[in-house]
């Protein structure tokens, strides 16, 4: 614990990193930090871990696909002559089997009770005839046994995937930037020394812990077959005697909790703990973004709560609500599920978005192109996210209603468009520096240009009849969710990498990962295209001949992809142990953050910070602890006055 | 403990109360920053609660435009004469915390305790009348949710699907209230301390607004359920 003196300094100045006493006592201080750089880094390691088990899972889910699973039956001639038609099972990589129970039955062809006796008895009445009944109180023996089907490999498939998907929204994506860059970044952003409730933040971290257990657990317990979208019926009927399905609902609900009260406590820091002299527009970009953000969190996630408490009471008391044998509505289901889930598509791009406009302004040393408009149109998307949800399911709702929110589903363009112009246009004549960052900032504008463009014929009905539930649609979202966001993450971990751990990664590994994630990922998603416009669905385990040279492409290119992030990781665990020491300011930065130490104190600042210049003023102002020398102000043209 | 209250803060640090010697924390400027954060705060986090009963109201609406006379019957089912006893009881908690805020403010160190502890009765009051008299004798005739239904006089095949958003309905609401008590009851044990006085009385107000919020969903849910027909 640091002291203060009368003015509120700190005397306490070493690095948050430092451990204090034996490394018990060392645990049990992260285990219950309030620091936010802490539970930044904390969660930086759990989304990374989940990341690589949401990614083997999607790596098998693709090893699968290589082959399609189908049921041959060809008829076979012996050595001897006769023929014989077999029947076997290609192509499965991956089979889990399935459980089935089947009576005991004795040498006489009698069912066996648990006690060893046979399960039913004779009565022989009073006027002789004999009646055969189930002895009250026995329990019929059953043994079980494991069979291996086509059916259970197909089951494993859909779990596996299900696996993927809940790991990667729930666990991941949602999470990744707010909670770990963004814990870390957006106090030191905004000079404040913690978020506003620090104990709070930290309570939502168990929480994450919390449900992140629940959905493991499920998963160790056979996993879940539903897809992550739970649709009802199938969620509510699906292995209705096991409690794995509820024990992963209730981790999603669980998660829930954590994304509402992180989303809180940024919205209360921003508008509350700003340093002295920073107006809202005197604000970096990742804190606008991630304002954005939390304000979709907190509107948003509350109705994915009551969808997924109703879908537990729902499989635990069949209250019938969304049971169509009750009167009650599956589609309301979805209209409640995608009321959260569309907004929440979201909360998952705009922070990457915020850590995209950080890094081009500063690896491109330029000035940020229409910053208003930039802050502005991060609102707009937020605002337009809550009126699209019905895009999910035109097929399920009236034309009229299809075709309103196609309408307004095409409004997201124009603030992405801002955005992305806004991006271009700070590019342009830039000082731009090809280091890992930066390439991943311009493979976020390419892969997410791509993935933007390709959501105009999904919000076409007429189009959309064709392309809907086919992989265009897969194609589509992991070129906005993976290319966007995951990519932007990544671009943002070399970024601040220096400053959260004070170690300086190696640039020719990182550029080499990079390229190869670039590579792969188009490889593999870009493959998807073309199979969704031929008519390849999605989720299915098998798929027609025609398809598999596209199949086997996509898995190679998600292969390569998996060899790019093995090099990143290898890069970091290098330099955690042996990276040269970062200097305060790497990049030439203006934002807070370069300001401090590197990795900074516990307390982020020695003394409070005053705001006197904008974020980007790179056309006005030296970086801090660097020199005029290393970034020489441009010249004013001569008519400035 | 009533000695506390007649003490001003200027006297030896030994006696001062805990409010007065409530420091905000490091990572505030001033005790006001401080005391607006967590309003805001608790005002986005009702807001957070709003969204989740509203998800709640929007399948009543759906389901009482698809099912109306299912719904019409199953509300006849209820009493509006407990229902009614209730947001009494709720309203009078409501004016007991808020009065709370007030002594809290003015150092009326008694009656902020004795207005917290009525809040807490009231609450219980609530629960005890929502499970004695209204949940307890309906489970036993039958009058359960979804599958679990097994009253023998229904008159629409529908009926099932009211009692289950009934239950739902109230039933999370009933969570809130259990919530709430824990929160006053935190709020409790912390003023015998003298942790709440007039410099210091975060705590009762972000509680008070939290349970103003409890009140509020009631009184939307009561005619919503009982008095319709």
């Amino acid at each position: 614990m640091s002291t203060h003196d009368e003015h509120g300094h700190d005397h306490h100045e070493g690095s948050y990193l430092t451990p204090r006493g034996g490394f018990l006592s060392t645990v049990w201080a992260w285990m219950t930090t309030v620091d936010h750089k802490k539970l930044g880094v904390m969660y930086l390691a759990a989304i990374l871990t989940l990341f690589f088990v949401g990614g083997v899972a999607a790596l098998a889910v693709r090893t699968e696909l290589y082959s399609p699973n189908r049921e041959v039956t060809r008829e076979i001639t012996r050595d001897d002559g006769s023929k014989e038609t077999v029947t076997e099972i290609t192509g499965q990589l991956f089979n889990a089997g399935t459980v089935i129970s089947k009576p005991v039955i004795d040498s006489e062809g009698r069912a066996l009770a648990t006690d060893g006796k046979p399960l039913e008895e004779e009565i022989v009445g009073p006027d002789g005839t004999v009646t055969r009944r189930t002895r009250p109180d026995a329990k019929p023996l059953v043994e079980k046994e494991r069979v291996y089907t086509l059916a259970s490999g197909n089951q494993t498939y859909n779990r596996l995937m299900t696996l993927h998907g809940a790991i990667m929204v729930f666990m991941v994506i949602v999470p990744s930037i707010p909670a770990s860059l963004g814990n870390f970044f957006l106090p030191i952003m905004i000079g404040a020394k913690d978020v506003a409730f620090p104990r709070l933040n930290l309570l939502s971290w168990w929480i994450y812990v919390a449900g992140s257990i629940f959905a493991v657990v499920s998963v160790i317990a056979g996993g879940v077959d539903t897809g992550w979208t739970f649709y009802t019926p199938y969620s509510t009927m699906t292995d209705a005697d096991h409690w794995r399905v509820v024990f992963m609902i209730a981790g999603a609900f669980i998660l829930g909790f954590s994304s509402i009260l992180t989303g809180l406590n940024f919205i209360v820091t921003v508008h509350k703990l700003r340093a002295p002299g920073m107006g809202w527009f005197d604000m970096p970009l990742f804190v606008w973004a991630l304002y954005a953000t939390a304000i979709i969190q907190v509107l948003a996630t509350p109705v994915i709560g009551i969808t997924l408490l109703l879908l537990i009471f729902e499989r635990l008391f069949h209250v019938g609500i969304f049971d169509p044998r009750m009167g009650g509505d599956p589609v309301l289901f979805q209209h409640f599920f995608w009321f959260y889930s569309h907004p929440v598509v979201y909360v998952m791009i705009i922070p990457g978005m915020g850590i995209a406009s950080e890094l081009i302004g500063v690896h491109a040393h330029k000035k940020l192109f229409g910053y208003r408009s930039m802050a502005y149109a991060v609102l707009g998307i937020a605002a337009v996210s809550f009126i699209v949800w019905g895009h999910h399911m035109f097929t399920a709702q009236g034309e009229l209603a299809a075709a309103v929110f196609s309408a307004v589903t095409f409004l997201v363009a124009i603030p992405t468009a801002v955005k992305m112009f806004n991006w271009i246009g700070t590019l342009y004549k830039g000082s731009i520096q090809l280091n890992t960052p930066m390439l991943y900032a311009l493979s976020f504008l390419f892969l997410f240009a791509i993935g933007g463009l390709t959501g105009l014929p999904l919000a076409t009905l007429s189009t959309d009849m064709h392309l809907h539930d086919s992989y265009f649609v897969v194609a589509h979202f992991h070129y906005v969710m993976m290319g966007g966001t995951i990519i932007a993450f990544i671009g943002g971990i070399h970024h601040w990498w220096p400053k959260m751990f004070g170690r300086m990664y190696n640039e020719k590994v990182g550029i080499l990962g990079c390229l190869l994630v670039f590579v792969g990922f188009n490889v593999t998603f870009f493959t998807q295209f073309f199979l969704g416009t031929r008519g390849m669905p999605r989720r299915y385990a098998s798929y027609v001949d025609e398809f598999q040279l596209l199949h086997q492409i996509s898995t190679i290119g998600s292969y390569i992809l998996a060899i790019g992030m093995l090099v990143h990781l290898l890069n970091f665990v290098y330099s955690l142990f042996n990276g040269p020491k970062a200097p305060p300011n790497p990049w030439g930065g203006l934002t807070l953050e370069w300001t401090t130490e590197s990795p900074p104190i516990e307390h982020n600042f020695h003394h409070e910070p005053l705001v006197t210049h904008g974020p980007y003023d790179f056309d006005d102002v030296v970086p801090p602890h660097r020199s005029p020398e290393e970034f020489p102000l441009p010249e004013k043209p001569a008519d400035a006055h | 403990m009533s000695a506390i209250s007649t003490h001003s803060a200027t006297e030896t640090t030994a006696k001062t109360p805990r409010w007065a010697r409530t420091r905000h924390a490091h990572h505030f400027r001033s005790h006001e920053e401080e005391f607006d954060a967590c309003k805001l705060g608790m005002w986005l986090f009702l807001t957070t609660e709003v969204l989740l009963f509203a998800g709640i109201f929007v399948a009543y609406a759906i389901f009482r435009a698809k099912y109306p006379e299912a719904f019409s019957k199953g509300s006849h089912h209820l009493d509006w004469r407990w229902g009614g006893l209730n947001t009494v009881i709720l309203l009078i908690s409501s004016f007991t915390i808020a009065y709370s805020i007030r002594n809290a403010q003015t150092n009326n160190q008694v009656w902020l305790r004795r207005n917290l502890l009525i809040t807490l009765i009231c609450g219980g009051l609530f629960l005890a009348i929502k499970f004695i008299f209204e949940y307890g004798p309906k489970w036993a005739e039958g009058k359960r949710p979804g599958n679990l239904f097994l009253y023998p006089g229904a008159e629409n095949p529908h009926e099932p699907i009211w009692w289950s958003i009934y239950y739902s309905a109230t039933g999370i609401h009933a969570s809130h209230v259990v919530i709430g008590m824990a929160l006053i009851f935190w709020l409790y044990i912390r003023s015998l301390k003298g942790t709440y006085g007039p410099k210091h009385y975060t705590g009762v107000e972000v509680v008070g607004l939290y349970w103003h919020l409890v009140d509020l969903i009631w009184i939307f849910l009561f005619p919503l359920l009982y008095l319709i027909h």
